[in-house]
């Protein structure tokens, strides 16, 4: 693997057929509709157990959405890259590809921004034509607003996304992958909060409890969550987690670097494994 | 190079000289694609190394090698979404070389008209001819073709051995392997043979008769009156006599091959017919590995 002579050329044209071959299959489309249907009624009828039916404000349909999105991004994410490597490698196309004038490294990046690319392209779009519909309710703060909600949901895709394909490098098929990629959702989205607090609450908030706003960066799926609240009072009440969470850990820029760290750690992992 | 426990090639050392069609013959499992893909830099042997144009396959230069090289794997896969042009384009693009070539190739391979077609419709004949298309690009000085011949219907493999010829005379550097044998006997210049991982013979193909030391045979027709003959022509002779309805079979070793000619040869106005057979690569194939 040579990271030095990195030629973007070869990262550019992997990228560009795993991007085109998303909007070809409509893949691209799809998603991006998924966002928009969801986000829409989200908004419409997000109050609807409250007896209300309506826009109410970007911020309530913020707090909706940020429960969706942590649910749904990063399986989407996981689906759409845990074949990545492994994939060609069970298909035999990665013997020719690797037969090029490409390093390993160039071809594991190329994937991961393409897919990237492609997951960022339908997020944005998705989420961008509720924005464009809702233009005329929306406030300048509230447009803000929805821009962090945005730019956090394509980091937990790229994150998670990341996730996936390292585990396309480090399984030995396909059907393992898809294994592994389930068990990482289940992991991270739905077990990891439960876990923590399980274990606060046995001990009597004796364990970890100083340490949990910061186990809470262990997983990206939680940083999503504190980024959207710390900008947000209605979300934040929503959680109640702005009370456990210290405003110092609270800082955007720091919590958009541990976002990019989710982003970098698992594809540098999944680059030293595939490095032969 | 070795799998676990399992030593895939072991003690391999090989020389290909420049401008020859070098074939790899082999047993299923042999370890020809393993060595193929160890030439290719795709696997890195436990010991020893591979240099192409002196250069180290496992090394950081070998990228611009591999611009020179062409390589068909044996069971290629291409992306049954993308049409054979824009797959071709694509490998174009990673090769760095200019894609203006790819539909001209396209029609060399006999694929021009369903260049446009998705490979999801094409057949595992035209994929092999769509392989071997993506192996030219870029004018290689260097052909890797494993099994390049597979799925291939006879006027396939008439064409694509023309094309070779072509190559071959551009003085293209041809490394092959293929099943068949009675198809690569007369293409290549020289030969290795592979069994369990090891070299068990190199050559060309006199040179892999004189090593296996295999009889040849001459096929004489004529009467059963010429028959008793040649059988007392040959008598002081260390030949060994066959049979059969329609002819007698006389089998000797290369050195006594003159003698009995010259035998047969004394008994010219009796015998209808005789022609001699040499050692093929299958019996060559056969003799050489266990």
């Amino acid at each position: 693997m040579s990271v030095i002579k990195l030629q973007r050329r070869q990262v550019a044209t992997i990228a560009g057929k795993e991007f085109w071959d998303r909007i070809r299959s409509l893949w691209v489309l799809a998603i991006a509709l998924v966002f928009t249907v969801f986000a829409l009624v989200i908004a419409y009828f997000g109050g609807a157990q409250q007896g209300m039916v309506g826009f109410r404000s970007m911020e309530f349909t913020i707090a909706s959405l940020v429960s969706l999105v942590i649910y749904l991004i990063p399986l989407i994410a996981l689906i759409l890259g845990f074949d990545a490597i492994v994939g060609e490698r069970e298909r035999g196309s990665l013997d020719l590809l690797l037969s090029m004038p490409i390093t390993r490294f160039e071809l594991l990046l190329g994937k991961y921004l393409g897919l990237a690319g492609a997951l960022a392209f339908s997020t944005v779009a998705g989420f961008g034509l509720v924005a464009l519909v809702l233009a005329s309710h929306l406030s300048l703060s509230g447009l803000a607003h929805y821009g962090v909600f945005m730019a956090s949901s394509v980091l937990l895709g790229l994150a998670f996304l990341s996730l996936a394909v390292m585990v396309s490098v480090f399984a030995g098929d396909r059907t393992r992958a898809s294994g592994l990629a389930i068990a990482l959702w289940f992991f991270f989205v739905l077990m990891f909060d439960l876990i923590l607090l399980g274990v606060l609450v046995v001990s009597g908030g004796k364990a970890g409890g100083d340490w949990f706003p910061y186990l809470l960066l262990m997983n990206p799926a939680d940083v999503f969550r504190v980024i959207n609240i710390s900008t947000l009072d209605e979300v934040g009440a929503l959680y109640g987690l702005a009370a456990v969470f210290p405003p110092e850990l609270a800082r955007p820029w720091l919590l958009c670097a541990v976002m990019l760290a989710w982003c970098v750690l698992p594809l540098s992992l999944a680059a030293w494994r595939f490095r032969r | 190079m070795h799998y676990g426990a399992v030593h895939a090639l072991d003690g391999i050392s090989l020389s290909i000289r420049a401008g020859e069609v070098f074939g790899l013959i082999g047993h299923n499992g042999a370890g020809k694609s393993t060595l193929f893909k160890a030439m290719m830099g795709l696997l890195t042997p436990t010991a020893g190394d591979i240099r192409i144009d002196g250069v180290a396959v496992s090394g950081d230069d070998f990228r611009e090698v591999r611009r020179r090289i062409g390589y068909l794997p044996e069971n290629v896969v291409f992306y049954d979404n993308l049409s054979a042009l824009e797959t071709l384009r694509f490998f174009a693009r990673l090769k760095g070389v200019a894609s203006d070539d790819c539909r001209a190739l396209l029609e060399r391979v006999g694929l021009g008209a369903a260049a446009g077609r998705r490979l999801r419709e094409y057949s595992k004949g035209m994929r092999q001819r769509l392989g071997f298309a993506q192996a030219l690009l870029g004018s290689p000085r260097l052909l890797f073709l494993d099994e390049p011949t597979n799925g291939l219907d006879p006027d396939g493999i008439r064409e694509f051995y023309a094309i070779l010829t072509e190559l071959r005379a551009r003085g293209v550097t041809i490394v092959l392997t293929s099943h068949i044998l009675a198809e690569i006997q007369q293409r290549v210049d020289r030969l290795a043979i592979i069994a369990a991982g090891r070299l068990r013979a190199v050559g060309g193909l006199a040179e892999l008769r004189t090593q296996a030391a295999l009889p040849l045979w001459f096929d004489v027709e004529c009467d059963e009156q010429a028959r008793a003959a040649v059988r007392s022509a040959l008598a002081a002779l260390p030949v060994r006599l066959h049979e059969t309805a329609a002819t007698l079979r006389v089998e000797c070793a290369r050195e006594h091959k003159l003698a009995v000619l010259a035998a047969l040869g004394r008994l010219e106005g009796r015998l209808r017919d005789v022609s001699l057979h040499e050692a093929s690569l299958e019996d060559l194939f056969f003799g050489l590995s266990p």
